[in-house]
C-alpha cells in the first residue's frame, strides 16, 4: 500500500538536513506578545518587525481597535454563514461603501481573504474557451484561480511589455481575453510597466486585472494602487485588493465598474460557499480604509523609510532585488537557502524579524530575505535596522 | 509551412542551452524525469519555442506534452492550424 505522503519526502529531508544543522526552524516563529505594529516579543526578546505587510501601520490604530471592539459587542463574534444567504451584516455593506469611496468605483464586492478574491474572480469569469494571459511571477493564488477555472492559460515573461504584446496578438482576435498582472510583484519588490501593459492589452480588446495587494494604501497619490501612480486606473476593468496588508486585517475584494459586476456575487463558488467576514473584521477594516483616504503624510514617511533602507543595505554591500527602491518591500538576495537560513537567524537574535522566501514561492530558484516597511517604522527604527544587518551580514560571512 | 523534421531540429537547437545535463536528446526524452527540467525552466523554454514559431503553448496543452516527440507533434499542428 503506497503512503500518499511518500511524495513530500525530498522537502521533509531537505527540512530535517537544514535543522539539524542547529539553526532556529525559519517557518515556526511564534510571536508572543506583539506591542505595536512595529515590535513584537518573539522568544522572550524585543524583535523589531520588518516583514509584515503592515505598510500603513493600521493593526492599532485607536479609532480602528474602538470599531472592532463596537462591533463585536453589537454583531457578535462572527455572522456563522454565507454572503448569499444570512452572512450580509450592515457592516459588509458599510466595508464595500468604503472600498467604492476609496477607489471612486461603482461596485465592490468583499471575499473572506484575499487568496479567495484571486481565486474566485479569476476562476468565475473565465470560461473554457476563453483565455488568461498572466506574468509568470504571479501569486500563488492567481495561479490556483486559473486551475479551479477551465480557461485557456498563456503565461509571459515577467514584466515583459513585448513577450504580452506578442501573445495577445497570436490569440484568435474573438476569443475573450483576460490579461492579469500585480501592481507590486511581492517577492522582489517590483514594480509593473502597468501603463504600457495596459495599453497593449486595451489594443488586443482584452480585459485587465490588476493585483494590488502590495501597493494599497501606498503607492499612488490617493493609494489607490500602481494604476493610479501610472494613470491608467480608468483602464482597469478589475482592482483585486486585501485587507490583510496596508488595511490592517483579514479578508478580500474586487473594485470595478463593469455594468454587470453584481451578478458575481450569484456564481462565484468562493464567495458563496464559505463564511463571511467577522462584524469585527468588517468593522475594523472599513475605518481602516477610511483612515488611508487621507494619509499623504504616512504614505511619505513609508517612502523616506524605503529608501533609506535600501540605500544603507546596498551600502552594506548587499545584493538587493531591485536597484532602485520601487515600493515598501526591500528584498536581500542570498547566495542559498543555508546562508539565507543562517543570516534570517542572525537577524533574530539581533532582535530583527524579517521573512525568509524560497522556491518555489521565489522566482529563479532565489533565496530571499524580504523586508518590508511600515510607516510607522520610526528613523531610529530604521538605523538600528540596518545595524543589525550590518552586525549578522558580517557573522555569516554575507558581507565583509 | 516547416515539415517535421525541421520542427525537431530547431526544437533541438533550442533544448541545449536548457540542457545543462548534456543529455542525448531522442524523441522519447521526457522534459521533467531525463532532463530534470523545473517549472521556471520549462516556463523559460516554451517562451522561446512559442517566439520561434510564433504559437501559443498554453499550460494547458503543456500539461498533455512530456516529451519532445509529443511538443514536436503539437508543433506541427498549431503551426499547420495557422497555415
Amino acid at each position: 500500500m503506497g503512503d500518499l505522503f511518500s511524495k513530500f519526502d525530498p522537502l521533509i529531508e531537505q527540512r530535517e538536513t537544514l535543522l539539524q544543522g542547529g539553526v532556529t526552524d525559519p517557518f515556526n516563529l511564534v510571536m508572543e506578545r506583539v506591542e505595536s505594529p512595529t515590535v513584537a516579543i518573539c522568544n522572550g526578546k524585543r524583535t523589531i518587525l520588518l516583514g509584515t505587510y503592515n505598510y500603513m501601520g493600521m493593526t492599532f490604530d485607536p479609532d480602528v481597535i474602538a470599531a472592532g471592539k463596537q462591533a463585536l459587542e453589537d454583531f457578535g463574534s462572527g455572522t456563522t454563514g454565507s454572503r448569499v444567504l444570512n452572512g450580509t451584516y450592515v457592516g459588509h455593506k458599510a466595508v464595500e461603501q468604503a472600498l467604492k469611496d476609496f477607489y471612486a468605483m461603482d461596485h465592490a464586492m468583499v471575499f473572506s481573504t484575499g487568496y479567495q478574491a484571486n481565486l474566485g474572480v479569476i476562476s468565475t469569469m473565465a470560461g473554457k474557451d476563453d483565455y488568461i494571459i498572466l506574468d509568470i511571477d504571479s501569486h500563488a493564488s492567481i495561479y490556483d484561480g486559473c486551475a479551479l477555472g477551465n480557461a485557456q492559460i498563456v503565461p509571459f515573461r515577467h514584466n515583459d511589455v513585448e513577450a504580452l504584446d506578442k501573445r495577445l496578438k497570436r490569440l484568435p482576435p474573438e476569443a475573450g481575453k483576460l490579461v492579469v498582472l500585480e501592481g507590486v510583484y511581492s517577492m522582489l519588490g517590483d514594480v509593473a510597466p502597468l501603463k504600457e501593459m495596459v495599453a497593449v492589452s486595451k489594443a488586443a480588446g482584452a480585459m485587465v486585472l490588476v493585483d494590488e495587494a502590495h501597493s494599497m494604501g501606498f503607492i499612488g497619490e490617493r493609494g489607490r494602487g500602481v494604476a493610479e501612480a501610472q494613470g491608467v486606473i480608468d483602464e482597469v476593468d478589475f482592482i483585486i485588493g486585501t485587507f490583510s496588508k496596508s488595511v490592517g486585517t483579514v479578508g478580500g475584494f474586487c473594485v470595478s465598474n463593469h455594468p454587470k459586476f453584481e451578478i458575481l456575487r450569484l456564481v462565484c463558488r468562493p464567495y458563496v460557499f464559505t463564511a463571511s467576514l467577522p462584524p469585527s473584521v468588517v468593522a475594523t477594516a472599513a475605518t481602516s480604509i477610511g483612515k488611508l483616504m487621507d494619509s499623504a503624510d504616512k504614505r511619505t514617511h513609508l517612502w523616506e523609510n524605503s529608501k533609506r533602507l535600501h540605500a544603507g543595505l546596498r551600502q552594506l554591500g548587499f545584493t538587493l532585488g531591485t536597484d532602485e527602491p520601487q515600493s515598501a518591500i526591500i528584498a536581500v538576495i542570498m547566495p542559498d537557502l543555508e546562508t539565507g537560513a543562517a543570516m534570517w537567524e542572525a537577524l533574530l537574535r539581533e532582535g530583527l524579524y524579517v521573512n525568509l522566501a524560497r522556491p518555489p514561492a521565489t522566482p529563479a530558484g532565489m533565496t530571499l530575505l524580504r523586508c518590508s516597511l511600515c510607516a510607522l517604522h520610526s528613523e531610529d527604527q530604521v538605523g538600528e535596522i540596518l545595524g543589525m544587518f550590518a552586525a549578522a551580514g558580517r557573522a555569516t560571512g554575507c558581507i565583509s | 509551412m516547416p515539415d517535421r523534421q525541421q520542427i525537431y531540429a530547431r526544437t533541438l537547437e533550442l533544448i541545449e542551452p536548457f540542457n545543462k545535463k548534456g543529455a542525448a536528446i531522442t524523441e522519447a526524452t521526457r522534459f521533467a524525469q531525463d532532463l530534470e527540467w523545473d517549472s521556471l525552466t520549462v516556463l523559460d523554454f516554451v517562451a522561446n519555442v512559442e517566439d520561434e514559431f510564433d504559437v501559443i503553448i498554453t499550460m494547458n496543452m503543456q500539461a498533455e506534452i512530456e516529451t519532445v516527440g509529443q511538443l514536436v507533434d503539437a508543433l506541427q499542428r498549431l503551426t499547420a492550424a495557422r497555415g
